[in-house]
């Protein structure tokens, strides 16, 4: 009867996520060796999967022109490139407004500190898609922030902010700062001062007490949070396609467009295996470091 | 952490804060703006909000939205709790890395790529894309999310109770639900709502996996953003905000007067004992 508890609580889940996770991704990877035509549905399979005598021979047969066209093509390449770049750049940048926040929080007093994680968390469950659309009424030309450097008299012209990588930078930032301040804050709340107070007592100026214990020991919260925005942000769609301009290239939007403009599904399938190529590294090592964090809750 | 709260900490968090909130608070102002233009004020009115309840197509769609949310969310908690306890408590059985590996990875999947191999999936064994289609991928990304909310209470659970539930003739559905499941509610609650909103939040996996006759909200949203900022997606955005802000100001109210409440019940055992 306890094995059958047992057993019930792996298998229903591990079931589910074979047939609706991985097996996708087996599908996703035929299609992607597989011709286009035009029809329903608009490929021909190049790959079935028979016997293992069968499957050895078969894979001298695969059809990897999507893939050739893939390297061929400036295009995807390029956008491949400006998505890893964009996504690095809005990582720091999101460590460089995040990390002080966090760092402030964890200092506030301990009446402050729930509120204060409560106001980071609130944004986080408002809808994704409604906070990117707030700031195209304030990038706008004509937009809020505009208004007010004009007013201020910063500028005479009004700044082309919307639909510009600038305004892509700006909506990963403010959608993933929370991703970014609550690790970070989780490992600098756990921090002993009193291990500050230590350094300093043993001659450490403060900024090196800050660099050498504070940065050293918040270092695991500072990489998951890195991770938990740099992974989603080389893959995002919406905010380049609400924020973006024509320039911007990413891939989400790449595939996107390939997919429900084009409706080229073994292109956009082998965008989404080589995306998932380049993402392999920085996910193997988010399930590490989630792995460990579960290992040191226990 | 402590020490001192300098000025520099203060204005870091005020900086912060103000990013996270202004958008946010800009939007809503706009919402009750006279004119049609959502940057100039002309006056108070709430005349988009009355716009919006005679829009028949919005209204369906947040109907659609509400019923794939409420489904997604209470299956994916059952299905995330399930896989918080394997991750828990069974540190072997065969194809547990593998395992680990599906529940963590849909967390930072890019959208596209989840929404993609769904639909080829469904294309692949012939299913009819709408909200069944819709509601299904719902559950398999966020059941992940509830998986993690859950495990993360899960760990400092002392599992020797419900042995101790088993040894007195407990079964052992018995002794969950009698003595795991109470201490572990306030994650599997945190993890509804998280899979809740998710669902109700998704534009991308949705607009991959809805056929006729299923549009979303955020999908609607969508389309309309692409033709313009107009006041009545402000007033949409606006009511969106509000439900969600008051869901979790509830839960996070609950919360702390049961943590409260239990710490007044140690304190009680503590002086009788």
């Amino acid at each position: 009867m306890s094995n059958m508890f047992r057993r019930l609580t792996i298998f229903i889940p591990y079931i589910w996520l074979l047939v609706l996770f991985l097996l996708p991704f087996l599908i996703v990877f035929r299609i992607s060796v597989s011709i286009l035509e035009y029809g329903s549905p608009p490929y021909v399979p190049q790959f079935e999967f028979e016997s293992w005598a069968g499957f050895i021979d078969k894979l001298g047969m695969l059809n990897l022109d999507n893939y050739r066209f893939l390297a061929s093509d400036a295009l995807y390449r390029n956008a491949y490139i400006s998505s890893v770049i964009i996504a690095f750049f809005s990582t720091m940048f999101t460590l460089a407004i995040g990390f002080p926040l966090a760092y402030g929080m964890a200092r506030a007093s301990t009446s402050l500190r729930p509120i204060l994680l409560m106001l980071v968390i609130l944004p986080f469950w408002t809808s994704f898609l409604i906070r990117v659309y707030a700031w195209i009424g304030i990038l706008k030309p004509e937009g809020l922030l505009n208004q007010l450097l004009l007013w201020l008299g910063v500028i005479s012209e009004p700044l082309t902010i919307l639909n510009t990588n600038a305004a892509v930078y700006i909506g990963i930032v403010y959608s993933y700062l929370p991703f970014m301040v609550l690790p970070i804050y989780s490992t600098l709340e756990k921090l002993d001062y009193s291990l500050i107070e230590a350094a300093q007592d043993l001659g450490c100026t403060p900024l090196g007490a800050f660099w050498k214990v504070t940065i050293r020991l918040a270092l695991p919260g500072i990489l998951a949070g890195c991770l938990l925005v740099f992974i989603p942000a080389v893959g995002e769609f919406v905010i380049p396609d609400l924020l973006g301009g024509s320039q911007t290239l990413m891939i989400g939007k790449v595939l996107w467009t390939e997919f429900f403009n084009n409706g080229d599904w073994t292109i956009s399938s082998a965008l989404a295996m080589v995306l998932l190529i380049v993402l392999v590294v920085p996910i193997v090592l988010f399930q590490n470091a989630q792995a460990k964090a579960t290992e040191a809750g226990k | 952490m402590s020490g001192r709260w300098t000025w520099f900490n203060i204005t870091s968090v005020i900086f912060g804060m103000g990013f996270l909130y202004l958008p946010i608070v800009i939007l809503i102002v706009f919402s009750f703006n006279e004119s049609r233009l959502v940057t100039v004020w002309a006056g108070f009115s709430t005349k988009w909000y009355g716009a919006l309840f005679r829009n028949e197509a919005l209204l369906d769609a947040a109907w659609v939205t509400l019923r794939v949310a409420l489904l997604s969310a209470s299956v994916a908690t059952v299905l995330g709790t399930l896989a918080a306890l394997a991750l828990t408590r069974y540190t072997r059985f065969p194809g547990r890395t593998l395992f680990t590996g599906m529940v963590f990875a849909p967390l930072v999947m890019p959208d596209v790529i989840i929404g993609l191999s769904l639909l080829l999936l469904f294309v692949a064994i012939g299913f009819d894309r709408g909200f069944l289609t819709i509601t299904l991928a719902h559950i398999t990304f966020s059941m992940c999310f509830v998986a993690v909310v859950v495990q993360s209470r899960l760990v400092s659970f002392d599992e020797s109770l419900e042995e101790a539930a088993q040894d007195l003739g407990c079964t052992p559905f018995h002794a969950f639900y009698k003595v795991t499941l109470p201490v572990i509610l306030p994650a599997v609650i945190s993890g509804w709502m998280l899979a809740f909103t998710l669902s109700l939040d998704d534009l991308v996996i949705a607009s991959f996996n809805s056929g006729p006759g299923a549009t979303t909200l955020p999908m609607k949203i969508y389309s309309q953003v692409r033709l313009g900022v107009t006041p009545e997606i402000n007033a949409v955005c606006t009511i969106l905000i509000g439900i969600v802000a008051t869901g979790v100001l509830i839960a996070s109210i609950v919360g702390r007067r049961r943590d409260i409440q239990r710490k007044l019940d140690e304190q009680q055992a503590a002086q009788e004992g």
